[in-house]
């Protein structure tokens, strides 16, 4: 007879395999980490070039270059350099973070050699045509006037801004720094960030030496050097700061608090993230028990650590019925309080450690996961050994430490407290 | 519409090759697996044919409420999340106007959980008060999160009514109103279950580091011994073909002008299907589409154009949809559509155009192959479609579309008398 009470057995999970990539250098030194899979035919290729010559006069430098190096080059307007990606059925993005921007190629085999002269083209000769820039002005501004009625992302704005100031990290975009934008600007950045001495290349999928060969003729020549200066922040843990955004109609308030943390290169760094995933890091999270499943209060809450180069931080966030709005922030810090006081019980520490360790064999679902795994440690300047390191502390880690760490990085007397809506 | 939202979206992705075996067991659940030696995961998806599209109009957004449901502990087992994190599991799901398909992703080697967990929830829910009184609340949160407390959040609580007068898909999956989910009873929630959760209503997909054997074997153990309960007969009213253009104006607190053009194009069995897709493709895909490049950079009306298709079982729709740039009438704006629609309707597509979304579509099923998660889910869908086999044929279906086929469908579709339109206007007091 199936007794359907009794759970079949288990076993924790035992070995987590990482691709570690190849190194290569082009000609002119570009350095080209390659994770390689046979699976399929294809490749995706990312130049990753850091953020550079940060002015807070120019908020926007950066960001607007990113979005349109792909606008026009001496031999192509905007529309033909998609057309020609398009009909190879070849995907090319550009992403903006904190620290860096890159540009992405992802490319049947068969079609690289095709579409990697178009991105040749646009790394070394984008001109950021005065019309092109005069629309991205335009329809940035009106996205920026949809995002500002969007309580959650007003949240994120004035948690950044009141955490990091005016930094890259923290700067408060607004539409004027749209209408200050100039193409002399654009170009100015181009030609000091978006070179080979200040890029780093990191390729995934079928990638091989043909294909090696194939990339230095285009990125290890003819691509100008230049001398840009990484950005350089440094951040004091400032005092706590309350901002409260009355939105009278808001049916929700959104909610985001937290405070300075470290980041992946500190040593306490994994011990972190494990007590983070208690409090509001998976589904499971006593946040979610408790403001979700016990109270009905929100469709979601969670927490999280960000590691950026120059810092770190923790945040919780939610939005929460605007009616119980204040009900929800005493049970987020009633959460953190019972961290901070009582040892995690073994059911619920040995529940988190497997369902992290079956979430990081998880993440390794392809090579691009491979790739960014390894992207994680090499730009905090860790090698493999933090994830041995990860997997170790995963197993091992205590009840007593998870309690120090509660009370070292949990120091709410500290916390920043973004509320928008109604409290 | 899902458990969790999360960015990473569910698309419903195709794919080239995906191989499978496939069983029926004596209830009649369906069971399909997809062996994949690379990874040290499996996944165990279950689709059940159901969707808000099998709604009573007086209790909609249900299907989407059970869906929460289902997670508030089963007959044997009181709760669901706790035992699969322990085996490091996660789990989520997601409901549509047509499905409602659960998941499972956990190391391989733990896949008798899944099965377990699984199984116990279709046998039977525990069908606990609280459970109820909490899904309503989060539920009734996600509606105000999503629908009601975004700018243009309740488009399609306009868009549908408008464009569906008797099928079904006139209301979104979250529900017409508050007060749907609000007055949700258990009486309610025990005659869904038994409607709609039963082994012959549900397609299991087993996929990853496993065996087809062993997976027979723990269909059998923990699935097979579930009553096959009886087999639901949808039989929906259908929409009646459209004959005058409908146009609705909406003023709201909103920053821009919006316009929202929907037009009816047959299901997703439908042959056509693929030359739909194709043509949303010419017109809206990426930035050398041709809706992008002249409504927004040529002419300079929108700051956001888009088109796409439903891809729904039944009749679907054929959405157009832009924010205005601001000082631009909403005339203006919306002949500027019809004239690029007019102009797909009377000349052919080129060759090179074709060829292009053509390629795009087989790079997408290529990367497509890269998710096991995906490859799962796929299978189930193209399963409830008639045959799994199905999605191993969807390459060859999209090299057929000629550019004649762009031209006859777009003159079927793009007509004023098809047309629902809406206006999401600014409104000046706000």
């Amino acid at each position: 007879m199936l007794n359907r009470q009794q759970a079949p057995d288990f076993k924790q999970v035992s070995t987590i395999n990482f691709i570690q990539p190849e190194k290569k250098v082009l000609d002119n030194g570009v350095p080209v980490y390659t994770i390689y899979s046979g699976e399929q035919d294809l490749v995706r290729i990312e130049f990753i070039f850091d953020n550079v010559n940060w002015k807070l006069e120019k908020p926007l430098q950066a960001i607007a270059v990113s979005a349109l190096i792909n606008n026009g080059t001496n031999k192509l307007s905007a529309k033909e350099i998609a057309e020609k990606i398009d009909f190879y059925g070849a995907f090319f993005q550009t992403e903006y973070v904190q620290d860096q921007s890159s540009v992405t190629l992802y490319t049947l085999n068969k079609h690289l050699h095709s579409v990697l002269p178009i991105v040749k083209d646009v790394l070394s000769e984008s001109q950021f045509p005065q019309h092109e820039l005069d629309i991205y002005i335009q329809n940035q501004k009106q996205k920026l006037q949809v995002n500002l009625k969007k309580n959650d992302i007003l949240s994120r704005k004035e948690f950044a801004h009141a955490l990091f100031g005016d930094t890259a990290y923290g700067v408060n975009i607004q539409a004027e720094h749209y209408d200050a934008l100039k193409r002399e600007d654009l170009l100015d950045y181009f030609k000091a960030a978006y070179t080979p001495n200040n890029c780093t290349i990191v390729v995934s999928g079928k990638f091989d030496e043909a294909g090696f060969n194939l990339l230095n003729d285009f990125f290890g020549r003819d691509w100008e050097k230049s001398n840009a200066v990484k950005n350089s922040f440094s951040f004091t843990a400032s005092d706590r700061k309350v901002v409260y955004t009355e939105k009278p109609d808001a049916l929700q308030s959104a909610i985001r608090i937290g405070q300075f943390a470290i980041n992946r290169k500190h040593e306490d760094f994994c011990g972190l993230q494990i007590l983070n995933t208690i409090l509001g890091g998976y589904f499971g999270s006593r946040l979610m028990n408790n403001i979700r499943e016990d109270k009905g209060y929100t469709y979601g809450i969670g927490s999280g650590i960000s590691s950026l180069q120059q810092a770190g931080y923790l945040f919780i966030a939610t939005e929460v019925g605007a009616d119980v709005c204040s009900a929800a922030l005493t049970e987020i810090y009633k959460e953190i309080e019972l961290l901070k006081n009582e040892p995690v019980d073994t059911a619920e520490l040995d529940l988190v450690k497997n369902y992290m360790l079956g979430s990081m064999l998880g993440s390794l679902e392809n090579v691009f996961s491979h790739a960014d795994k390894f992207k994680n440690i090499y730009f905090s300047g860790l090698d493999y050994d933090y994830y041995t390191k990860y997997i170790e502390k995963v197993k091992t880690i205590t009840a007593e430490e998870l309690l120090a760490l509660a009370n070292k990085y949990l120091t709410t007397e500290n916390f920043t407290e973004v509320v928008i809506g109604k409290k | 519409m899902i458990k969790q939202f999360s960015n990473s979206t569910i698309r419903l992705y195709l794919s080239l090759m995906v191989d499978f075996n496939r069983f029926t067991l004596a209830n009649g659940l369906k069971v399909l697996v997809h062996e994949d030696a690379t990874t040290p995961m499996a996944v165990l998806n279950i689709l059940y044919d159901v969707g808000a599209r099998d709604e009573d109009p007086e209790k909609t957004g249900f299907a989407h409420l059970f869906e929460h449901l289902m997670f508030g502990g089963s007959v044997n087992i009181p709760s669901y999340d706790e035992p699969l994190q322990r085996v490091g599991g996660e789990n989520n799901a997601f409901t549509s106007n047509d499905i409602t398909n659960y998941y499972i992703t956990l190391p391989a080697e733990n896949i008798e959980t899944a099965f377990w967990l699984e199984s116990d929830r279709m046998l039977s829910l525990a069908f606990s008060e609280k459970s109820l009184e909490t899904q309503r609340n989060v539920v009734s949160e996600e509606f105000k999160q999503r629908y009601l407390n975004q700018p243009y959040g309740d488009v399609w609580l306009k868009l549908r009514p408008l464009a569906y007068k008797k099928h079904s898909y006139r209301w979104a999956t979250i529900g017409k109103e508050l007060s749907h989910i609000e007055n949700a009873t258990m009486d309610d929630v025990k005659s869904f279950f038994k409607k709609h959760y039963t082994p012959q209503n549900a397609i299991l997909v087993v996929g990853g580091n496993v065996k087809t054997a062993d997976v027979k074997k723990l269909a059998q153990k923990w699935f097979e011994p579930i009553p096959a309960g009886e087999k639901y007969n949808r039989n929906l009213v259908q929409e009646e073909p459209q004959t005058e253009a409908r146009k609705e104006t909406v003023k709201a607190n909103v920053p821009l002008n919006a316009i929202y053009m929907a037009f009816k194009m047959p299901g997703r069995l439908s042959q056509d299907y693929y030359a739909f897709d194709l043509l949303s493709d010419i017109l809206s895909r990426g930035q050398s589409s041709r809706l992008y490049n002249s409504l927004l950079k040529e002419q300079q009306l929108f700051s956001d154009i888009n088109a796409y298709i439903s891809s729904s079982l039944d009749p679907g729709l054929f959405i157009v949809e832009g924010k205005l740039v601001e000082g631009v009438t909403i005339e203006t704006a919306e002949k500027a559509i019809w004239a690029e629609l007019e102009k797909i309707k009377t000349e052919l597509v080129s060759e090179a155009e074709l060829t292009k979304v053509k390629n795009k579509v087989e790079s997408v099923l290529v990367f497509s192959e890269m998710s096991l998660l995906d490859k799962a889910m796929n299978l189930a869908y193209y399963e409830l479609l008639g045959d799994a086999a199905i999605l191993n044929r969807e390459t060859e279906e999209f090299l057929k579309v000629e550019a004649e086929d762009i031209k006859r469908i777009s003159n079927e579709t793009f007509n004023q008398k098809s047309s629902s339109t809406l206006y999401y206007l600014i409104e000046e007091n706000a």
